[in-house]
């Protein structure tokens, strides 16, 4: 409800198309009205012009009328032809007016009072042929070069202006910038509405190009110079302030490429739109775990986009076949897009213009910059921190995750990032080198992955033909080993391992014959006893029967002798 | 004294006085006068011009008054910005000049009538 009562008290837009440009200014320029675009010799001011023009006409279906004091429609044409706009096709469609006012002061002579009405006219007569919507006067300033009485023109300016609001069409004038004023002859003065000022700058040999919108009566603008680029599809603004921290976050989650790496990061690897850091000295292999993640995002099946700022794309391939990473099939998919760029190539906001431009175009979900460390060549330090800063905003607010790896210097601490922006990336990794046993091996841990569980384990990084591969590192006795250290130590324990077991063994087979030799006593000491009892058996029976022949004897003798009492007895 | 306003607007051409055209080109002005609507600025001009020409081309001169309020699409063909503006279109070179024309010295000027460094 608000907003539309809001929409409604403010100044009509009249949208410009011009990428960036809207948003800055809030809706568009203000409808109806003239505003002035001034700046210095090539920065821009005719294609901004021309673009408004086209742009109205293609997408918003109002047609143009171009009033060109310094150059030709063919020049014009053959100017802006590069960027695909067919001036000739929309000039024959009647969709487009282009009419050249040239004023050569060699061939005219003043004489008297004169006014520009005949200027009015032509201006008038081709709004009302083709219905114009949108007016571009460029460059009106050479009216005082053209003529020598500055009084009458300045009149005529005023005039103009005037009645340009009162044919309702929204003009664009074009000024050049002068030496202390915004244009050379301060039309500015008659546009009181909206000034855009457009510059081109140069901060140690690279040149961005800049636009400010220095007045916008009656709405509310953008103050900061915003960087602008002017590539073939025309201009495009960034509205870098735009960009804030209430992205909306998810809890899905993407696979780093290396399965361990999953692992120690609470298994399931990084957030989507969080920002990932690798740091490490050189060579550690920053780059490989970059393609890692690229070609886990490729085979999902989704687009990457692969900053390099340091290597062709076409080494980066060749290196990571080498690794085992098989990136050119992404390639030809157009799932993997390299850009490979000097970080001097140009200014780092004409960079972050590209990369907005290309991200807008290309649509990726994961962007890759390898390596950050190099962009400070292209501005100061602060500057490349205000970049990140900016470019890593940008990047989550469209749920894009962002790898960079991170160049750390020998000598430098670690831990540690030249640009100070550690504190931004949600994830940060470390590769480092570890010397010993003369010898060098990488090994890796995470610092820190907010929002997840992740191991706090070093493990070795190995290089091998299938790829990065984490291994653990040796553990125990209270040190830590990798590589070659490592495989020792594992041999010697391997070692000892052996001996005690062949010692066990020996053991164990001295047992069996200790109680071999046991069991075969016992079975002597079974015999033995097995004799003494048949012996006492023996004894026993001779005794029985020496006591039964007595019995005997006995009987017999009583019998003999026939006597009473021993059968008494019985 | 001519009157402007009785004449009939859109185009008019005016003959004056067309005494045998010279067959030197350079003998004969064609001359053209834009205006726009019968503006005093307007009506000053070719009353000065009308002037200008009885007194310095003797009758070899063509005058041509063109309303750009009724033949806008005229004023491109010439460069027209200002008006009113007088075009010499014979002899060439084309010139141009923009005013009421009151200052006939240099009306003269550019006309090639009479040069700057004679006057001197």
């Amino acid at each position: 409800m608000s907003k539309t009562t809001l929409a409604k008290n403010q100044l009509r837009k009249c949208p410009t198309g011009i990428k960036g440009l809207d948003e800055i200014t809030d809706g568009g320029l203000p409808l109806g009205r003239t505003t002035l675009i001034c700046g210095t010799a090539g920065c821009g001011k005719t294609l901004m012009g021309i673009e408004f023009l086209v742009r109205g006409i293609l997408d918003y279906s109002e047609s143009g009328v171009f009033m060109a004091f310094e150059e030709t429609a063919a020049e014009l044409t053959q100017n802006v032809a590069s960027l695909g706009w067919d001036l000739d096709e929309l000039t024959a469609t009647e969709k487009l007016s282009i009419d050249y006012v040239y004023i050569d002061p060699q061939e005219i002579e003043e004489t008297g009072d004169y006014d520009l009405e005949a200027l009015f006219i032509r201006l008038g007569s081709a709004i009302d042929a083709i219905g114009a919507k949108r007016v571009v006067l460029d460059t009106v300033e050479v009216l005082f070069s053209g003529l020598s009485n500055t009084a009458i023109v300045r009149a005529e300016l005023r005039r103009l202006f005037r009645w340009l609001k009162t044919k309702g069409v929204t003009a664009i004038v074009t000024g050049e910038k002068g030496e202390n004023s915004l244009t050379r002859y301060g039309i500015e003065e008659y546009v009181s509405d909206c000034v855009i000022r457009l510059d081109h700058r140069l901060y140690e040999d690279i040149s961005t190009r800049k636009l400010q919108i220095v007045k916008y009566r009656g709405s509310s603008h953008g103050t900061n110079d915003y960087p602008f680029l002017i590539n073939s599809d025309g201009i495009t603004v960034l509205p870098i302030t735009s960009v804030g921290l209430d992205h909306t976050v998810t809890h899905e989650r993407i696979s780093s490429g290396i399965e361990r790496l999953d692992t120690m990061l609470g298994g399931e690897g990084y957030f989507r739109g969080s920002s990932i850091l690798i740091t490490g000295t050189a060579g550690t292999g920053k780059t490989t775990l970059a393609a890692h993640f690229a070609e886990a995002t490729c085979r999902r099946g989704e687009r990457c986009l692969y900053f390099a700022f340091e290597e062709a794309p076409q080494q980066i391939i060749r290196n990571m076949q080498s690794v085992g990473i098989n990136l050119p099939e992404f390639v030809n998919q157009g799932l993997l897009r390299y850009q490979a760029r000097r970080p001097t190539a140009y200014g780092l906001e004409m960079h972050l213009v590209q990369i907005h431009s290309l991200i807008q175009e290309f649509q990726p979900t994961v962007v890759i910059i390898d390596p950050m460390s190099n962009l400070t060549m292209g501005g100061t330090l602060l500057q490349a921190k205000a970049f990140l800063f900016r470019l890593i905003d940008l990047l989550k607010s469209q749920q894009i995750t962002v790898f960079l790896t991170n160049l750390i210097q020998g000598g430098m601490p670690v831990e540690q990032t030249e640009i100070g922006v550690s504190s931004l990336m949600d994830t940060w990794l470390e590769v480092r080198f570890v010397e010993s046993n003369g010898e060098r091996n990488r090994v890796f841990f995470i610092l820190k992955s907010r929002g997840m569980e992740h191991s706090n384990q070093v493990r070795e990084l190995k290089l091998t033909k299938q790829g990065v591969e984490l291994v653990d590192v040796y553990l125990g006795e209270g040190m830590v080993l990798t590589g070659t250290a490592r495989r020792i130590q594992e041999e010697k324990e391997k070692a000892v391992n052996l001996t005690r077991k062949q010692e066990f063994e020996r053991k164990r087979r001295d047992f069996a014959r200790q109680k071999a030799i046991i069991q075969s006593q016992i079975t002597a000491l079974q015999a033995q006893l097995e004799r003494e009892e048949e012996d006492i058996e023996q004894m026993m029976q001779q005794e029985q029967s020496h006591q039964d022949n007595l019995q005997q004897n006995r009987v017999a003798i009583a019998q003999l002798r026939q006597a009473d009492l021993i059968q008494g007895n019985e | 004294m001519f009157n402007l306003s009785s004449i009939n607007y859109p185009v008019f051409l005016i003959m004056e006085t067309l005494q045998e055209i010279g067959n030197q080109a350079s003998g004969f002005w064609q001359l053209r006068l834009y205006v726009a609507g019968q503006t005093p600025k307007s009506i000053k001009a070719f009353a000065n011009l009308k002037k200008i020409c009885e007194e310095h081309l003797n009758g070899q001169y063509h005058i041509e008054v063109i309303d750009l309020l009724e033949n806008p699409q005229l004023a491109k063909g010439d460069k027209i910005v200002a008006i009113p503006t007088l075009v010499r279109k014979l002899p060439p070179p084309l010139k141009q000049i923009i005013g009421d024309l009151s200052n006939t010295e240099k009306v003269l000027v550019g006309l090639d009538l009479r040069r700057e460094t004679e006057q001197i």
